[in-house]
């Protein structure tokens, strides 16, 4: 019985640690199918979480701290959309300079919330159901993030395979030059595929530091923002594998603390090193087996028309 | 679309050389509004900033000591992004570097080792960096997984080792629990250039470095299959060159170089291993290379003005109470004034009559 509730409760943690993570891939993933390689995640997810705290903690409002960490997730993904798009500059340092940004952004604005703390996002009681053994809490007992991360999810799926939308999206992202050929806004479209990442990236943001650790930390993401990027690799750019392996790696990281818990005399800082160990590994058996099939064909390739 | 942008045939260099500068100008007026925002008075605040710590000479010292990891780092990287290859983890590199070269001084402390220490020690610390380096350019030739991210998560794993070596067998037992080894015997520390001051053996290295760095690069084959395996990847396959071997050999330098800045920064200003011995230069140094448009002189003068915003964030946060996050955010402003600036040199943006809004 100890042990049902032991393991039922392991099973929660995982569903939690991997919501951050399915929110701010699936962003990742939009973006990409559009073709931009947006490395600017972690700087969007750490501002989301910054100004979800700021404002949660001033208005008192979980809701408005999440709307705006959205809000503020999406308006820095513009800095990448301006200078990757707009100015068809190389992608991969566009990134890295929207996540130097980011970090410096969320410093100054978390600095003055050091040391305090909210009451985090509530989670679910449905009764009965939540009280069932092992699958109870990980299944009803969830924050509301976890079924909007899963609703997105459903959504993103449904959305780039079965809508005109979608279809426009995709072939943006494998051959900017023909879409543009048929008249369709290229520029436009990856700059609100951009948008949409930096939104999810910025609702990513705002599950850390208002549900899953409500509390302000300067290096609160921890390379999750990089860990997200990876995964949509390890998808091969297919949201529902998005889900396995959003949840594995959350599995990786929740588990490693509860070992580090059991005191195994193995050194705390090598289990803490595995989910980027894990990440490795995973991009490198990803890779080996499928060679760079599934990434968009015009993925990082800067588009200016009529050149 | 009502904007177009133009491609420029011909560039004269002068017009090339006004990036930087256009760049530092947006970055001005970024950084007026920051501190405005942050409730400052933004003429003071530059000054303190960018100003005062050029009219002192220790600080300008510090400037020097601070630009040289980056001007090693920076040069190093120049290798890789000039063939079209993303090390992102030079950061970690560094850590390699200066874990494997203190190995040595903690091995050697309290013998009487002689004036070979030092030498061996920066040996081993390019070594520990290369060997870094050299494993997400492995996994990219030989599984083509991405270098960008497995570079990155390199880094994490490098601190984390760190973290672990010095709470646990590298822990200075007389060091009343700090997380910390020993401070290194005199013959496993850099020398100072002068009896007084803060300039180190270091910088005198780093110099050497760009100086063989500029030949390499601009005046060697192997220099031109870099250059052209990056910009045209099948004609270099035709002209011969292995593009297998320049992704490890740039990897090798870029790595090596960064363990080096790392094992010199330990041994020099430092003096023993800390749980953080980078206030992120693997990462400035990419905006370094970036802003010295990847030559290895021009990275020499990018290295000090990023130097600055570190000198310049110290006296801020004594002085201002402004956060460390200040110098992030101006780096990272930087960078993208720099990457639009040069679209915006590189092409003409033409308006185009009567099309409708994009």
């Amino acid at each position: 019985m100890l042990d049902a509730a032991i393991l039922g409760a392991v099973l929660a943690s995982i569903v939690a640690a991997a919501t951050t993570l399915l929110l701010a891939s699936l962003g990742e993933l939009v973006a990409e199918r559009a073709g931009t390689l947006n490395l600017g995640v972690e700087g969007m997810m750490i501002v989301g979480a910054a100004v979800g705290y700021a404002t949660a903690y001033g208005t008192g409002s979980l809701i408005l701290g999440t709307v705006a960490a959205v809000v503020a997730g999406a308006l820095l993904s513009l800095v990448f959309a301006g200078l990757a798009v707009w100015l068809a500059a190389n992608q991969v340092a566009s990134g890295l300079a929207t996540t130097i940004l980011g970090l410096g952004i969320a410093g100054l604005i978390g600095a003055p919330f050091v040391g305090t703390r909210l009451d985090g996002a509530p989670q679910l009681h449905i009764p009965v159901l939540t009280e069932l053994p092992v699958v109870g809490e990980m299944l009803f007992g969830q924050d509301a993030f976890v079924y909007l991360s899963l609703l997105l999810l459903a959504l993103v799926t449904y959305g780039l395979a079965r809508t005109r939308a979608g279809l426009v999206l995709r072939a943006v992202g494998e051959n900017p030059v023909a879409a543009h050929a048929l008249g369709h806004p290229v520029r436009k479209i990856r700059t609100l595929a951009i948008m949409f990442g930096g939104a999810c990236a910025g609702l990513a943001g705002a599950h850390l530091s208002l549900a899953y650790t409500p509390f302000w930390a300067s290096d609160m993401t921890a390379g999750r923002g990089w860990i997200a990027l990876a995964l949509v690799v390890f998808s091969a750019w297919k949201p529902l594998s998005l889900l396995a392996g959003a949840y594995l790696f959350g599995a990786v990281s929740i588990l490693q603390l509860h070992v580090q818990g059991f005191g195994l005399g193995v050194p705390s800082q090598l289990l803490s090193s595995l989910p980027y160990l894990a990440t490795v590994v995973a991009l490198v058996i990803i890779s080996a087996l499928k060679r760079g099939q599934g990434a968009p064909a015009g993925l990082g390739v800067p588009f200016v028309p009529d050149r | 679309m009502p904007l177009r942008l133009e491609r420029q045939e011909h560039i004269s260099s002068l017009r090339l050389a006004t990036v930087p500068l256009i760049a530092i100008a947006v970055t001005v007026v970024v950084g007026t509004i920051m501190f405005v925002a942050l409730g400052h008075d933004p003429i003071r605040a530059f000054g303190i900033y960018f100003i005062e710590p050029l009219t002192d000479l220790w600080t300008l010292q510090e400037l020097v000591v601070k630009a040289s990891p980056l001007m090693l780092i920076g040069t190093g990287l120049a290798f890789c992004y000039r063939a079209n290859r993303w090390n992102i983890g030079a950061e970690g590199q560094y850590v390699a570097g200066a874990v494997l070269g203190s190995s040595l001084a903690l091995v050697t402390h309290g013998t009487d080792a002689g004036p070979w220490v030092l030498p061996t020690m920066l040996v081993l610390g390019a070594i520990g960096g290369a060997l870094w380096g050299l494993i997400p350019a492995f996994l990219r030739v030989r599984f083509g997984a991405s270098e960008i991210l497995t570079s990155l998560m390199l880094v994490y794993v490098a601190q984390l080792g760190l973290d672990y070596l010095v709470r646990g067998p590298w822990r200075d037992p007389q060091g009343f629990n700090f997380p910390q080894s020993v401070t290194f015997d005199d013959v496993a520390i850099m020398p100072l250039l002068f009896e007084e001051g803060r300039l180190h053996g270091g910088i005198a290295i780093a110099l050497v470095v760009i100086a063989v760095a500029t030949f390499v690069l601009g005046r060697t084959l192997v220099g031109y299959s870099i250059e052209l395996g990056g910009s045209a990847p099948r004609a270099a396959a035709f002209a011969g060159f292995d593009e297998k071997r320049v992704t490890y050999g740039v990897f090798a330098v870029s790595g090596g170089l960064a363990g080096l800045a790392g094992i010199i920064e330990v041994a020099g200003p430092i003096g023993q291993l800390q749980p953080s011995i980078s206030p992120g230069y693997g990462f400035t140094a990419i905006i370094a290379a970036m802003l010295g448009r990847l030559h290895p002189v021009l990275i020499l003068i990018s290295s000090l003005v990023l130097a600055l915003t570190y000198i310049g964030g110290e006296a801020a946060q004594i002085s201002m109470r402004l956060p460390f996050d200040v110098t992030r955010v101006f780096q990272g402003t930087l960078l993208i004034a720099i990457l639009a600036a040069d679209v915006l040199v590189r092409y003409s943006v033409r308006r185009v009559e009567g099309a409708k809004h994009a």
